[in-house]
């Protein structure tokens, strides 16, 4: 071959925009009545239409710039929420993300029927250039359907980590002076960052004197929770306020004095009520149960 | 005493951030609940585990775990390994004792899962990264249960 191989791609890559922008009403309306828009655009046919004229531009967009195989074209910015949408949609209806593909594998399939049908009367090499162009471009649209369809789910993840990160972290109000913050599951670093930050948002704002931290929840306590434990309590410290850790279970006991860990500078107590009770006593508050006679009737 | 491991019942984890953590936390104290493991040895594994697993992501940089069940006659137990291609660590000695660190720690995570567990052996050469190997075997006193025999 006298052109060089560059060359004959681009040309290829024109070919292959000139089809689709000049077959661009025929595709669409293949597309539409394949599952994938089908599926999504249920309202009416002409949306699905629609659709799939956007993706069709985006296609013709990527092919005149010869990005063939590049995933990041600029040209399917366009549409990459649209496709998001449809994928994210199939996901709900419980499709697999490989049935995902191959119904995005379908949109190829209509795309070369089109292409076969009007090359047919001349098979020469230009035609199976700007076909084996469309190939590629119909495997990109279909990494990017993918990439969509991952990126969804890896957002909904970071969204729910958010959301446990605020969720878990309650700062309960016992008695006047005295807050609580029940810590369930594992105090890592990010959750103990929000841990005494509102500990120390609802000490000012309650004006608490007592602040109690309890770790029933925690399945472990090692060096590294302990090390955010003692933070916390000596923040609450600074702020006037009295820490106290309740909730040490028996295991958890023991393992915190093999594994070394100096808590004497922190006022433990084994059970919520335990601390509670010494919240209240220290403040002059005394709960005491009624003489059997007193019970007015 | 040579403790018959299976390889084919060893369970590899990856070691590459806080959530694969809690996740090998999570499968250790699975594993150390089937093979009969009282509360507080459970516990006590648990916390090693988390101690080694987390130096290996800190300072090595990331790596893995290894989990294996093991049966020795009677006994049961688990071997935990951690391995990472980190800088290593120079000096062994120093950092098993307690309170050393270089990490901004509290320096108990070696020293300290070094009492949690029966035994615990170290490999490592500076720029070669570090393989630390736990065992714990259930003990006959947490094992029994009152009223089993």
């Amino acid at each position: 071959m006298q052109v060089p191989e560059q060359a004959g791609a681009d040309s290829a890559a024109h070919g292959l925009a000139d089809f689709l922008e000049r077959r661009r009403e025929q595709l669409a309306q293949r597309w539409a009545d394949g599952p994938l828009f089908r599926t999504v655009f249920t309202v009416s046919r002409d949306e699905a239409v629609e659709a799939c004229k956007a993706v069709v531009d985006a296609l013709s967009e990527v092919a005149s710039t010869g990005r063939l195989e590049s995933v990041g074209a600029p040209g399917f910015g366009e549409v990459r929420e649209q496709l998001g949408r449809m994928a994210a949609s199939r996901a709900g209806r419980g499709f697999t993300p490989a049935q995902i593909a191959d119904e995005a594998a379908g949109l190829r399939t209509a795309a070369v029927e089109l292409l076969r049908d009007e090359t047919e009367d001349r098979p020469d090499d230009e035609a199976r250039d700007v076909l084996l162009a469309l190939t590629v471009l119909m495997g990109t649209l279909r990494l990017v359907i993918m990439e969509t369809t991952v990126s969804a789910g890896e957002e909904l993840i970071a969204r729910q980590q958010l959301q446990l990160l605020e969720v878990a972290t309650p700062v309960i109000s016992l008695w006047e002076g005295v807050i609580a913050v029940p810590l369930i599951g594992t105090l890592d670093s990010a959750r103990s960052q929000v841990v005494m930050e509102s500990l120390l948002q609802a000490i000012v704002e309650q004006r608490a004197r007592y602040a109690i931290l309890d770790i029933t929840g925690v399945p472990t306590v090692d060096s590294l929770v302990a090390q955010h434990l003692m933070k916390t309590v000596a923040a609450a410290r600074l702020m006037g306020a009295e820490c106290v850790v309740s909730g040490i279970r028996p295991a958890i006991a023991q393992t915190i004095v093999h594994l070394g860990i100096d808590l004497s500078s922190v006022l433990t107590r084994s059970s919520l009520a335990d601390a509670l009770a010494y919240a209240l006593s220290r403040q002059g508050i005394e709960v005491s149960q009624r003489a059997a006679g007193a019970n007015p009737r | 005493m040579t403790p018959a491991s299976d390889p084919a019942t060893a369970t590899s984890l990856p070691i590459g951030s806080d959530a694969d953590l809690a996740w090998v936390r999570h499968q250790v104290r699975q594993f150390a609940a089937e093979l009969g493991f009282g509360l507080v040895q459970q516990t006590k594994i648990v916390t090693a585990a988390s101690e080694l697993a987390r130096n290996t992501l800190v300072h090595g940089g990331g790596g893995q775990a290894r989990i294996t069940p093991l049966r020795n006659g009677p006994a049961s137990g688990l071997q935990l390994v951690f391995i990472d291609t980190g800088p290593g660590i120079r000096d062994v000695e120093l950092a098993m004792t307690d309170g050393y660190t270089t990490g901004g720690g509290l320096g108990l995570g070696l020293s300290g899962a070094r009492r949690l567990v029966d035994e615990l052996a170290i490999e490592t050469e500076p720029g070669q990264g570090t393989v630390v190997t736990l065992v714990a075997w259930v003990s006959r006193a947490s094992a029994v249960r009152p009223g089993s025999g």
